[in-house]
């Protein structure tokens, strides 16, 4: 659509059903980095001269969540390429960045149009936006709205303001758990050396008691380390997460040993090198799927922590295995 | 939630700072307050390094070595033999 100079495309804040089941896909980890909106301005609903400038990546995901937010709003949405990564990872990275804002504001020929000069962005964008420089290059004030898309109607209503809480991040249980499934899908190579491990161990001697066994505490493990210790996060005492995934996996691999009734001190002490270490390494992992970790603190952590998963799993293996050559039974 | 402690880089150069609290705004955990028309690092084991602070500060004063925290993305780039950026498609 042309209004004046202005080229912009229509959208509302209902979501299709298309746009559920790339939710759902997303959330599984599917082809997750293609999932895009096409960069530039839109209309959502029908916005005016005086409608707010909403700034947003073109992650399809973070687009939905935006237009949902703002659904019942006359506004626009100015949507930057940030190669379908979310706001606050492209700001890391710098797609969600000054350069890329004040071209496409200028291409959008926005500054015409409207009847104000003030962009509004989400908060995560600021790691990558300088709003003073936007401002020498274009004539438009960027306001960091709130961290969260929906606290955006009370931030406009609030005649453009935050209170503490809309500018804290937060990391409650059902956003934690959301991206639960993406870690377990990217932990299958450690399933599929489990298995092979389970498999062998069996066929050594052993048979299906061990195969079940070995094949159980790695699964326990797995899911340990991608999703017990996310959900239990502020309670696990400690601050280090490989830390608070070795104890977790520690708990629960003894759970298992006991329950089971297996009384093998080889195969107990193979299980308990190598299966906490597991939970250990994808707690680790999930430092980047949470809110508060720094990267210098998630460097001094890996410094001990992968070194001790690796030696530790490893002694489990040779535990494991001399437990198989030997014909023990569990 | 609270992560390692001691450890965050982020600092602030008070002769340079005018206060005028940008960097305040920005920070989503709060770690910084303006006193005295100056800003002032109250809560340094927050901070997760994201930058957005060093970046909004006009007067430079502002300085942090920011990254992801990432673990997942630090191997991955040491295996790549990149540089410490995060270079997962992770996010």
């Amino acid at each position: 659509m042309k209004e004046g100079k202005l080229r912009f495309k229509n959208t509302d804040g209902k979501p299709a059903f298309s746009d559920i089941l790339g939710k759902l896909r997303m959330r599984l980890g599917i082809k997750r980095s293609d999932y895009r909106v096409n960069p530039g301005l839109y209309a959502l609903n029908s916005p005016g001269a005086g409608s707010p400038v909403l700034v947003s990546a073109n992650y399809k995901l973070s687009f939905d969540v935006l237009r949902a937010a703002a659904s019942d709003l006359d506004a626009w949405i100015l949507v930057l390429d940030t190669k379908g990564i979310n706001v606050w990872c492209a700001a890391g990275k710098g797609t969600f960045g000054t350069e890329e804002l004040i071209k496409r504001v200028k291409k959008s020929g926005l500054s015409k149009y409207l009847s104000h000069k003030t962009l509004i962005l989400p908060q995560l964008g600021a790691s990558g936006v300088a709003a003073h420089k936007v401002k020498a290059k274009t004539g438009f004030t960027v306001k960091f709205g709130p961290v969260e898309a929906y606290d955006l109607r009370k931030y406009l209503e609030n005649g453009q303001k935050c209170d503490e809480a809309m500018r804290t991040i937060r990391f409650p249980l059902a956003e934690r758990l959301v991206l639960t499934p993406v870690e377990m899908v990217l932990s299958w190579p450690l399933l599929l050396g489990s298995l092979s491990l389970s498999v062998l161990c069996a066929l050594i001697s052993g048979g299906l008691p061990v195969f079940l066994s070995l094949l159980s505490l790695s699964v326990l493990a797995i899911l340990t380390g991608t999703l017990l210790v996310p959900a239990l996060l502020p309670y696990i005492p400690g601050s280090s997460f490989a830390w608070k995934g070795w104890i977790t996996g520690l708990i629960s691999s003894v759970i298992y040993l006991l329950l089971a009734g297996i009384s093998s001190a080889v195969f107990i002490a193979g299980a308990l090198f190598l299966f906490p270490a597991i939970s250990a390494f994808l707690a680790l992992n999930f430092t980047g799927s949470t809110t508060f970790t720094s990267p210098s603190g998630v460097k001094k952590e890996m410094l001990y922590a992968i070194p001790f998963c690796v030696i530790s799993a490893a002694a489990g293996l040779v535990f494991l295995f001399y437990f198989a050559f030997r014909g023990f039974s569990l | 939630m609270r992560y390692l402690k001691n450890v965050s880089t982020l600092t602030i150069d008070r002769k340079k700072c005018t206060g005028c609290g940008m960097c305040a705004v920005v920070c989503p955990h709060r770690v910084i307050k303006i006193a005295e028309r100056k800003a002032w690092i109250i809560e340094p084991d927050l901070c997760m390094e994201c930058g957005a602070c060093a970046v909004n500060c006009r007067e430079n004063a502002v300085s942090v070595k920011n990254g992801t925290g990432c673990a997942y993305g630090m191997i991955k780039a040491k295996l790549k033999g990149s540089s410490e950026e995060c270079e997962c498609d992770c996010c």
